[in-house]
Protein backbone atom coordinates (compact mmCIF):
# COMPACT_ATOMS: atom_id res chain seq x y z
CA UNK A 1 0.00 0.00 0.00
CA UNK A 2 2.71 2.41 0.18
CA UNK A 3 3.97 2.90 -2.87
CA UNK A 4 0.76 2.89 -4.12
CA UNK A 5 0.16 5.93 -2.28
CA UNK A 6 3.23 7.66 -3.76
CA UNK A 7 2.15 6.80 -6.91
CA UNK A 8 -1.19 8.13 -6.89
CA UNK A 9 -0.16 11.38 -5.46
CA UNK A 10 2.35 11.63 -8.52
CA UNK A 11 -0.29 11.32 -10.98
CA UNK A 12 -2.70 14.16 -8.98
CA UNK A 13 0.56 16.27 -8.37
CA UNK A 14 0.91 17.34 -11.98
CA UNK A 15 -2.42 19.27 -11.63
CA UNK A 16 -4.42 19.79 -8.15
CA UNK A 17 -7.54 17.18 -8.63
CA UNK A 18 -10.60 19.34 -7.41
CA UNK A 19 -13.27 16.17 -7.22
CA UNK A 20 -16.59 16.24 -8.61
CA UNK A 21 -19.94 16.94 -5.94
CA UNK A 22 -21.07 13.53 -4.64
CA UNK A 23 -24.51 14.58 -6.17
CA UNK A 24 -22.72 14.46 -9.62
CA UNK A 25 -20.57 11.61 -8.79
CA UNK A 26 -23.83 9.74 -7.96
CA UNK A 27 -26.52 10.90 -10.50
CA UNK A 28 -24.73 10.51 -13.19
CA UNK A 29 -23.99 7.13 -14.06
CA UNK A 30 -23.68 4.05 -16.82
CA UNK A 31 -25.14 0.80 -14.43
CA UNK A 32 -27.10 -1.13 -17.75
CA UNK A 33 -28.24 -3.24 -15.36
CA UNK A 34 -30.43 -1.23 -14.39
CA UNK A 35 -31.44 0.70 -17.67
CA UNK A 36 -28.93 2.69 -20.19
CA UNK A 37 -30.16 6.38 -19.14
CA UNK A 38 -27.65 8.12 -17.05
CA UNK A 39 -30.53 8.55 -14.37
CA UNK A 40 -31.80 5.16 -14.17
CA UNK A 41 -29.23 3.71 -12.09
CA UNK A 42 -30.09 6.44 -9.72
CA UNK A 43 -33.75 5.62 -9.63
CA UNK A 44 -33.42 1.67 -9.59
CA UNK A 45 -30.52 0.63 -8.37
CA UNK A 46 -31.81 1.11 -4.57
CA UNK A 47 -32.88 -2.48 -5.42
CA UNK A 48 -30.25 -4.35 -5.38
CA UNK A 49 -29.48 -6.25 -2.17
CA UNK A 50 -25.69 -5.58 -1.09
CA UNK A 51 -25.95 -7.66 2.10
CA UNK A 52 -24.40 -10.42 2.56
CA UNK A 53 -22.39 -10.22 -0.14
CA UNK A 54 -19.78 -12.51 -1.18
CA UNK A 55 -17.46 -12.73 -3.83
CA UNK A 56 -15.92 -15.78 -5.86
CA UNK A 57 -11.95 -15.81 -6.15
CA UNK A 58 -11.23 -18.82 -8.06
CA UNK A 59 -8.91 -19.95 -11.01
CA UNK A 60 -5.17 -19.66 -10.45
CA UNK A 61 -4.98 -18.96 -6.67
CA UNK A 62 -3.95 -20.82 -3.83
CA UNK A 63 -7.23 -20.35 -1.56
CA UNK A 64 -9.90 -20.37 -3.77
CA UNK A 65 -13.76 -19.70 -2.40
CA UNK A 66 -16.45 -17.38 -1.18
CA UNK A 67 -15.06 -14.28 0.42
CA UNK A 68 -17.69 -12.74 2.30
CA UNK A 69 -17.31 -8.83 1.83
CA UNK A 70 -17.30 -8.02 5.69
CA UNK A 71 -14.45 -10.83 6.22
CA UNK A 72 -12.82 -8.86 3.18
CA UNK A 73 -12.58 -5.55 4.21
CA UNK A 74 -11.32 -6.68 7.67
CA UNK A 75 -9.17 -7.75 5.76
CA UNK A 76 -7.66 -4.49 3.71
CA UNK A 77 -6.61 -1.32 4.65
CA UNK A 78 -8.61 1.04 3.35
CA UNK A 79 -7.41 4.29 1.93
CA UNK A 80 -8.39 7.61 -0.42
CA UNK A 81 -7.37 8.18 -3.66
CA UNK A 82 -8.53 10.98 -5.81
CA UNK A 83 -8.52 9.94 -9.43
CA UNK A 84 -9.56 11.06 -12.95
CA UNK A 85 -12.54 9.14 -14.16
CA UNK A 86 -12.77 9.30 -18.18
CA UNK A 87 -16.06 7.53 -19.60
CA UNK A 88 -15.67 6.10 -23.51
CA UNK A 89 -18.58 8.48 -23.86
CA UNK A 90 -16.04 11.32 -23.95
CA UNK A 91 -17.04 12.95 -20.40
CA UNK A 92 -14.78 12.75 -17.21
CA UNK A 93 -14.79 13.11 -13.33
CA UNK A 94 -12.43 13.56 -11.02
CA UNK A 95 -13.55 10.58 -7.34
CA UNK A 96 -12.72 10.38 -4.48
CA UNK A 97 -12.38 7.01 -4.30
CA UNK A 98 -12.32 5.11 -0.76
CA UNK A 99 -10.80 1.35 -1.32
CA UNK A 100 -7.44 -0.66 -1.12
CA UNK A 101 -5.18 -2.03 -3.51
CA UNK A 102 -6.77 -4.65 -5.75
CA UNK A 103 -3.15 -6.55 -5.80
CA UNK A 104 -3.80 -6.89 -1.56
CA UNK A 105 -6.90 -8.77 -2.23
CA UNK A 106 -5.13 -10.77 -5.44
CA UNK A 107 -2.25 -11.60 -2.64
CA UNK A 108 -4.42 -12.44 0.18
CA UNK A 109 -5.94 -15.11 -2.25
CA UNK A 110 -2.32 -16.41 -3.10
CA UNK A 111 -1.71 -16.06 -7.59
CA UNK A 112 -0.20 -19.17 -8.54
CA UNK A 113 2.46 -19.62 -11.23
CA UNK A 114 1.25 -19.08 -14.62
CA UNK A 115 -1.46 -16.55 -13.94
CA UNK A 116 -1.70 -14.63 -16.76
CA UNK A 117 -4.85 -12.48 -16.60
CA UNK A 118 -7.54 -11.56 -14.02
CA UNK A 119 -11.07 -11.72 -15.26
CA UNK A 120 -14.41 -10.16 -13.34
CA UNK A 121 -17.90 -10.62 -13.14
CA UNK A 122 -20.88 -8.16 -11.82
CA UNK A 123 -23.80 -9.64 -10.18
CA UNK A 124 -26.79 -10.77 -12.56
CA UNK A 125 -30.16 -10.54 -10.25
CA UNK A 126 -32.96 -9.99 -12.83
CA UNK A 127 -35.51 -9.02 -9.82
CA UNK A 128 -33.46 -6.44 -8.84
CA UNK A 129 -32.01 -5.33 -12.49
CA UNK A 130 -34.84 -3.80 -14.22
CA UNK A 131 -31.93 -3.23 -16.97
CA UNK A 132 -31.03 -6.92 -17.77
CA UNK A 133 -34.67 -7.64 -19.32
CA UNK A 134 -33.26 -6.40 -22.16
CA UNK A 135 -30.12 -7.92 -24.24
CA UNK A 136 -28.23 -4.27 -24.24
CA UNK A 137 -25.54 -6.93 -23.60
CA UNK A 138 -24.65 -10.24 -23.09
CA UNK A 139 -25.36 -10.93 -19.26
CA UNK A 140 -23.47 -10.82 -16.65
CA UNK A 141 -21.03 -8.21 -17.47
CA UNK A 142 -17.68 -9.44 -17.51
CA UNK A 143 -14.61 -7.43 -17.91
CA UNK A 144 -10.64 -8.35 -17.48
CA UNK A 145 -7.20 -7.30 -16.76
CA UNK A 146 -4.12 -8.46 -17.52
CA UNK A 147 -2.36 -9.59 -14.40
CA UNK A 148 0.38 -6.85 -14.63
CA UNK A 149 -2.08 -4.27 -14.87
CA UNK A 150 -4.49 -5.76 -12.11
CA UNK A 151 -1.39 -5.95 -9.80
CA UNK A 152 -0.45 -1.87 -10.66
CA UNK A 153 -0.75 -0.27 -7.43
CA UNK A 154 -3.29 2.75 -8.84
CA UNK A 155 -5.29 -0.20 -9.78
CA UNK A 156 -7.74 -0.37 -6.91
CA UNK A 157 -11.34 -1.75 -5.23
CA UNK A 158 -12.96 0.89 -4.19
CA UNK A 159 -15.75 0.39 -1.55
CA UNK A 160 -16.58 4.15 -0.66
CA UNK A 161 -16.89 7.64 -1.71
CA UNK A 162 -16.14 10.64 -0.03
CA UNK A 163 -15.64 8.51 3.38
CA UNK A 164 -19.09 7.01 2.30
CA UNK A 165 -20.04 3.58 1.59
CA UNK A 166 -20.13 3.41 -2.45
CA UNK A 167 -23.91 3.70 -3.67
CA UNK A 168 -25.40 1.17 -5.39
CA UNK A 169 -25.75 3.12 -8.53
CA UNK A 170 -21.99 3.39 -8.31
CA UNK A 171 -21.14 0.05 -7.78
CA UNK A 172 -21.52 -1.15 -4.56
CA UNK A 173 -20.32 -2.87 -2.36
CA UNK A 174 -17.08 -2.84 -4.10
CA UNK A 175 -15.96 -2.27 -7.78
CA UNK A 176 -12.94 -2.06 -9.81
CA UNK A 177 -10.97 1.19 -10.53
CA UNK A 178 -8.65 1.25 -13.01
CA UNK A 179 -7.93 5.03 -13.71
CA UNK A 180 -5.85 5.10 -17.23
CA UNK A 181 -8.46 3.01 -18.60
CA UNK A 182 -12.25 3.64 -19.65
CA UNK A 183 -14.33 4.00 -17.02
CA UNK A 184 -16.27 0.07 -18.57
CA UNK A 185 -13.16 -1.18 -17.58
CA UNK A 186 -14.27 -0.66 -14.18
CA UNK A 187 -16.51 -2.89 -13.38
CA UNK A 188 -18.90 -2.43 -10.79
CA UNK A 189 -21.03 -5.29 -8.10
CA UNK A 190 -18.19 -7.63 -8.25
CA UNK A 191 -19.64 -11.37 -7.51
CA UNK A 192 -16.24 -13.25 -8.98
CA UNK A 193 -12.56 -12.57 -9.27
CA UNK A 194 -11.04 -15.60 -11.71
CA UNK A 195 -7.50 -15.95 -11.92
CA UNK A 196 -6.69 -17.36 -15.42
CA UNK A 197 -3.84 -18.06 -17.94
CA UNK A 198 -5.87 -16.88 -21.11
CA UNK A 199 -7.18 -13.33 -21.74
CA UNK A 200 -11.00 -13.42 -20.86
CA UNK A 201 -14.43 -12.40 -22.75
CA UNK A 202 -14.95 -9.13 -21.84
CA UNK A 203 -18.40 -7.50 -22.07
CA UNK A 204 -17.85 -4.89 -24.58
CA UNK A 205 -15.54 -6.59 -26.92
CA UNK A 206 -17.83 -9.19 -27.38
CA UNK A 207 -20.84 -6.85 -28.45
CA UNK A 208 -18.40 -4.58 -30.90
CA UNK A 209 -14.71 -5.23 -30.70
CA UNK A 210 -13.96 -2.79 -33.36
CA UNK A 211 -15.35 -0.19 -30.99
CA UNK A 212 -13.96 -1.31 -27.47
CA UNK A 213 -10.60 -3.38 -27.20
CA UNK A 214 -9.34 -5.27 -24.43
CA UNK A 215 -7.11 -2.91 -23.15
CA UNK A 216 -9.22 0.37 -23.58
CA UNK A 217 -6.60 2.40 -22.59
CA UNK A 218 -7.59 5.95 -22.42
CA UNK A 219 -5.97 7.31 -25.56
CA UNK A 220 -6.34 10.62 -27.08
CA UNK A 221 -4.68 9.92 -30.82
CA UNK A 222 -7.24 6.72 -30.83
CA UNK A 223 -10.19 7.78 -32.24
CA UNK A 224 -13.34 5.84 -30.94
CA UNK A 225 -15.13 4.91 -34.27
CA UNK A 226 -17.95 6.96 -33.84
CA UNK A 227 -16.18 10.23 -32.33
CA UNK A 228 -13.27 11.50 -31.41
CA UNK A 229 -11.27 10.87 -28.08
CA UNK A 230 -9.11 13.85 -28.34
CA UNK A 231 -10.90 15.79 -26.29
CA UNK A 232 -13.47 15.23 -23.40
CA UNK A 233 -16.08 17.45 -21.19
CA UNK A 234 -16.01 17.93 -17.54
CA UNK A 235 -18.86 16.79 -15.79
CA UNK A 236 -20.06 20.04 -13.67
CA UNK A 237 -19.15 22.70 -16.10
CA UNK A 238 -23.11 23.65 -17.15
CA UNK A 239 -24.17 24.19 -20.30
CA UNK A 240 -21.83 25.94 -21.87
CA UNK A 241 -18.96 23.90 -20.16
CA UNK A 242 -15.30 23.68 -22.24
CA UNK A 243 -14.03 20.87 -23.77
CA UNK A 244 -10.48 20.11 -22.46
CA UNK A 245 -7.49 17.73 -24.06
CA UNK A 246 -7.56 14.01 -23.23
CA UNK A 247 -4.22 13.20 -21.40
CA UNK A 248 -2.44 9.86 -22.64
CA UNK A 249 -3.36 7.02 -20.00
CA UNK A 250 -5.50 9.79 -18.42
CA UNK A 251 -2.81 11.67 -16.97
CA UNK A 252 -0.98 8.59 -15.62
CA UNK A 253 1.17 8.16 -18.37
CA UNK A 254 4.31 8.09 -16.12
CA UNK A 255 3.21 5.41 -13.75
CA UNK A 256 1.61 2.80 -16.43
CA UNK A 257 3.27 3.61 -19.88
CA UNK A 258 6.10 0.75 -19.12
CA UNK A 259 3.11 -1.45 -18.86
CA UNK A 260 2.48 -1.23 -22.84
CA UNK A 261 6.11 -1.05 -23.72
CA UNK A 262 6.82 -2.00 -27.50
CA UNK A 263 2.84 -2.52 -28.00
CA UNK A 264 1.46 -1.03 -31.39
CA UNK A 265 -1.84 1.04 -29.12
CA UNK A 266 -3.49 1.77 -32.36
CA UNK A 267 -3.75 -2.14 -32.57
CA UNK A 268 -4.27 -2.77 -29.20
CA UNK A 269 -6.64 -0.63 -28.31
CA UNK B 1 -65.81 9.97 -35.95
CA UNK B 2 -67.24 13.69 -37.74
CA UNK B 3 -67.49 15.11 -33.85
CA UNK B 4 -63.74 14.86 -33.34
CA UNK B 5 -62.90 16.39 -36.90
CA UNK B 6 -65.43 19.24 -36.59
CA UNK B 7 -64.05 19.93 -33.01
CA UNK B 8 -60.40 19.49 -34.29
CA UNK B 9 -61.27 21.96 -37.31
CA UNK B 10 -62.47 24.46 -34.81
CA UNK B 11 -58.25 24.21 -33.30
CA UNK B 12 -56.81 27.12 -34.91
CA UNK B 13 -53.24 26.32 -36.55
CA UNK B 14 -51.58 28.62 -34.36
CA UNK B 15 -52.34 26.60 -31.30
CA UNK B 16 -50.09 23.73 -32.33
CA UNK B 17 -47.29 26.49 -33.44
CA UNK B 18 -47.34 27.64 -29.85
CA UNK B 19 -47.32 24.35 -28.17
CA UNK B 20 -44.70 23.17 -30.18
CA UNK B 21 -42.35 25.64 -29.29
CA UNK B 22 -42.72 25.75 -25.85
CA UNK B 23 -40.32 22.65 -25.29
CA UNK B 24 -37.62 24.42 -27.07
CA UNK B 25 -37.03 27.37 -24.45
CA UNK B 26 -38.05 25.25 -21.67
CA UNK B 27 -35.57 22.80 -21.83
CA UNK B 28 -32.87 25.38 -21.97
CA UNK B 29 -34.08 26.83 -18.83
CA UNK B 30 -33.50 23.28 -17.81
CA UNK B 31 -30.17 22.94 -19.11
CA UNK B 32 -29.52 26.27 -17.51
CA UNK B 33 -30.90 25.80 -13.84
CA UNK B 34 -29.88 22.27 -13.40
CA UNK B 35 -33.06 20.70 -14.38
CA UNK B 36 -31.40 18.43 -16.92
CA UNK B 37 -28.92 17.04 -14.70
CA UNK B 38 -25.39 16.94 -14.49
CA UNK B 39 -24.19 16.88 -17.81
CA UNK B 40 -27.06 19.54 -19.50
CA UNK B 41 -25.33 19.51 -22.65
CA UNK B 42 -26.18 16.03 -23.62
CA UNK B 43 -29.59 16.13 -22.42
CA UNK B 44 -30.40 18.76 -24.62
CA UNK B 45 -29.29 17.53 -27.22
CA UNK B 46 -30.75 14.23 -27.20
CA UNK B 47 -34.13 15.87 -25.67
CA UNK B 48 -34.30 18.38 -29.05
CA UNK B 49 -33.23 15.60 -31.24
CA UNK B 50 -36.19 12.55 -29.65
CA UNK B 51 -38.65 15.80 -30.39
CA UNK B 52 -37.84 15.99 -33.78
CA UNK B 53 -38.26 12.63 -34.54
CA UNK B 54 -41.42 12.48 -32.32
CA UNK B 55 -42.58 15.14 -34.59
CA UNK B 56 -41.96 13.39 -37.70
CA UNK B 57 -43.35 10.61 -36.66
CA UNK B 58 -46.63 12.70 -36.10
CA UNK B 59 -46.38 14.19 -39.55
CA UNK B 60 -46.05 10.43 -41.26
CA UNK B 61 -49.40 9.27 -39.53
CA UNK B 62 -51.43 11.97 -40.35
CA UNK B 63 -51.82 10.49 -43.76
CA UNK B 64 -52.80 7.07 -43.03
CA UNK B 65 -54.64 8.14 -39.78
CA UNK B 66 -56.78 10.17 -41.88
CA UNK B 67 -57.19 7.04 -44.84
CA UNK B 68 -57.65 3.89 -42.31
CA UNK B 69 -59.70 5.80 -38.98
CA UNK B 70 -61.05 8.86 -40.75
CA UNK B 71 -59.45 11.42 -38.35
CA UNK B 72 -58.57 14.25 -40.07
CA UNK B 73 -55.35 16.33 -39.45
CA UNK B 74 -54.07 17.43 -42.39
CA UNK B 75 -54.33 21.05 -41.38
CA UNK B 76 -51.85 21.00 -38.96
CA UNK B 77 -49.38 18.86 -40.93
CA UNK B 78 -47.44 21.90 -42.09
CA UNK B 79 -47.01 23.03 -38.55
CA UNK B 80 -45.72 19.62 -36.98
CA UNK B 81 -43.49 19.49 -40.19
CA UNK B 82 -41.93 23.43 -39.47
CA UNK B 83 -41.51 22.59 -36.01
CA UNK B 84 -40.16 18.95 -37.04
CA UNK B 85 -37.39 21.21 -38.92
CA UNK B 86 -36.86 23.87 -36.15
CA UNK B 87 -36.44 20.84 -33.68
CA UNK B 88 -33.50 19.38 -35.69
CA UNK B 89 -31.94 22.57 -36.28
CA UNK B 90 -31.67 23.09 -32.54
CA UNK B 91 -30.52 19.31 -32.26
CA UNK B 92 -27.37 20.17 -34.59
CA UNK B 93 -26.90 23.94 -33.25
CA UNK B 94 -26.45 21.96 -29.74
CA UNK B 95 -24.02 19.51 -31.35
CA UNK B 96 -22.30 22.07 -32.76
CA UNK B 97 -21.80 25.30 -30.70
CA UNK B 98 -22.07 23.74 -27.31
CA UNK B 99 -20.49 19.95 -27.73
CA UNK B 100 -18.15 19.73 -30.19
CA UNK B 101 -17.05 23.35 -30.62
CA UNK B 102 -13.92 23.07 -32.28
CA UNK B 103 -14.74 24.05 -35.68
CA UNK B 104 -12.00 22.11 -37.80
CA UNK B 105 -13.90 18.73 -35.82
CA UNK B 106 -16.86 19.68 -37.03
CA UNK B 107 -16.42 18.44 -40.89
CA UNK B 108 -14.63 15.80 -39.67
CA UNK B 109 -16.89 13.97 -38.09
CA UNK B 110 -19.63 14.85 -40.61
CA UNK B 111 -17.49 12.82 -42.67
CA UNK B 112 -15.72 10.32 -40.72
CA UNK B 113 -18.36 9.14 -38.46
CA UNK B 114 -21.39 7.41 -40.15
CA UNK B 115 -24.00 7.94 -37.81
CA UNK B 116 -23.09 11.84 -38.34
CA UNK B 117 -23.24 11.59 -41.99
CA UNK B 118 -26.81 9.35 -42.19
CA UNK B 119 -28.36 12.72 -39.74
CA UNK B 120 -26.08 15.15 -41.64
CA UNK B 121 -28.01 14.13 -44.73
CA UNK B 122 -30.93 13.89 -42.95
CA UNK B 123 -31.21 17.53 -42.45
CA UNK B 124 -29.95 18.47 -45.74
CA UNK B 125 -33.27 16.55 -47.17
CA UNK B 126 -35.36 18.93 -45.00
CA UNK B 127 -34.40 21.82 -45.90
CA UNK B 128 -35.97 22.21 -49.53
CA UNK B 129 -39.16 21.04 -47.90
CA UNK B 130 -38.96 23.70 -45.25
CA UNK B 131 -37.88 26.66 -47.72
CA UNK B 132 -41.36 25.18 -49.81
CA UNK B 133 -43.61 25.23 -47.13
CA UNK B 134 -45.98 28.30 -48.05
CA UNK B 135 -48.36 28.18 -50.15
CA UNK B 136 -46.45 30.35 -53.07
CA UNK B 137 -44.33 27.66 -53.79
CA UNK B 138 -47.42 25.46 -53.33
CA UNK B 139 -48.84 26.88 -56.37
CA UNK B 140 -45.62 27.63 -58.17
CA UNK B 141 -44.61 24.27 -57.99
CA UNK B 142 -47.81 22.73 -58.30
CA UNK B 143 -47.70 18.81 -58.58
CA UNK B 144 -43.87 19.15 -58.31
CA UNK B 145 -44.42 20.30 -55.15
CA UNK B 146 -46.01 16.91 -53.86
CA UNK B 147 -43.11 15.26 -55.46
CA UNK B 148 -40.53 17.45 -53.77
CA UNK B 149 -42.30 16.50 -50.00
CA UNK B 150 -41.84 13.09 -50.93
CA UNK B 151 -38.18 13.55 -49.71
CA UNK B 152 -39.84 13.28 -45.86
CA UNK B 153 -39.46 9.64 -46.28
CA UNK B 154 -35.45 9.44 -46.66
CA UNK B 155 -35.09 11.94 -44.26
CA UNK B 156 -37.88 10.27 -41.75
CA UNK B 157 -35.65 6.75 -42.24
CA UNK B 158 -32.33 8.23 -42.13
CA UNK B 159 -33.52 9.99 -38.97
CA UNK B 160 -34.26 6.89 -37.39
CA UNK B 161 -31.14 5.28 -38.41
CA UNK B 162 -29.03 7.85 -37.38
CA UNK B 163 -30.73 7.15 -33.73
CA UNK B 164 -30.03 3.50 -33.85
CA UNK B 165 -26.66 3.68 -35.01
CA UNK B 166 -25.57 5.99 -32.57
CA UNK B 167 -26.80 3.86 -29.72
CA UNK B 168 -23.92 1.75 -27.22
CA UNK B 169 -25.37 -1.75 -27.47
CA UNK B 170 -28.55 -3.43 -28.55
CA UNK B 171 -30.82 -0.66 -27.30
CA UNK B 172 -34.77 -1.13 -27.57
CA UNK B 173 -35.74 2.49 -27.81
CA UNK B 174 -34.24 4.04 -31.04
CA UNK B 175 -35.48 0.43 -32.80
CA UNK B 176 -39.00 1.60 -31.55
CA UNK B 177 -38.63 5.17 -33.81
CA UNK B 178 -37.00 3.49 -36.59
CA UNK B 179 -39.94 0.61 -36.81
CA UNK B 180 -43.04 3.23 -36.24
CA UNK B 181 -41.05 5.34 -38.98
CA UNK B 182 -40.78 2.33 -41.60
CA UNK B 183 -44.38 1.02 -40.35
CA UNK B 184 -46.07 4.34 -41.03
CA UNK B 185 -44.20 4.73 -44.61
CA UNK B 186 -45.14 1.08 -45.54
CA UNK B 187 -48.60 1.65 -45.06
CA UNK B 188 -48.40 4.13 -47.69
CA UNK B 189 -47.40 1.77 -50.46
CA UNK B 190 -50.42 0.82 -52.11
CA UNK B 191 -50.37 -3.28 -52.01
CA UNK B 192 -53.75 -4.01 -53.02
CA UNK B 193 -53.10 -2.20 -56.52
CA UNK B 194 -49.53 -3.78 -56.97
CA UNK B 195 -50.84 -7.26 -56.80
CA UNK B 196 -53.68 -6.70 -59.33
CA UNK B 197 -50.67 -5.20 -61.51
CA UNK B 198 -48.68 -7.86 -60.59
CA UNK B 199 -51.32 -10.57 -61.27
CA UNK B 200 -52.29 -8.82 -64.73
CA UNK B 201 -49.13 -8.75 -65.88
CA UNK B 202 -48.82 -13.05 -65.14
CA UNK B 203 -51.99 -13.53 -66.83
CA UNK B 204 -50.68 -11.33 -70.12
Amino acid sequence: GVGLAHLAQGASAQEALEPNAWEEITSYNNYYEFGTGKDDPVRYAHALTTEPWSVRIDGLVDNPGDYDFKDIMSEMTVEERIYRFRCVEAWSMVIPWNGFELADLLNMAGVQEGAKYVAFETALVPDEMPGVRYPVLDWPYREGLRLDEAMHPLTMIATGIYGRPIPNQNGAPLRLVVPWKYGFKSIKSIVRITVTDVEPPTSWNMANPREYGFYSNVNPNVDHPRWSQASERKIGGGLFAKRVPTLMFNGYEKEVAGLYEGMDLTKFY
Amino acid sequence: MQRVNQTLRQLPVWVVYLLGALPAPWLFYQGLTGGLGVDPIEALEHRYGELALQLLIAVLAISPLRRFIGVNLLKFRRALGVLTFAYVSLHLLVWLVLDVQVPSQIWADIVKRPYITVGMVAFVLMIPLVVTSNNLSVRKLGSRWRNLQRLVFPAAILGGLHYVMLAKGFQVEPLIYLSLIIGLLLLRVPFPRLLTRLRRADSA
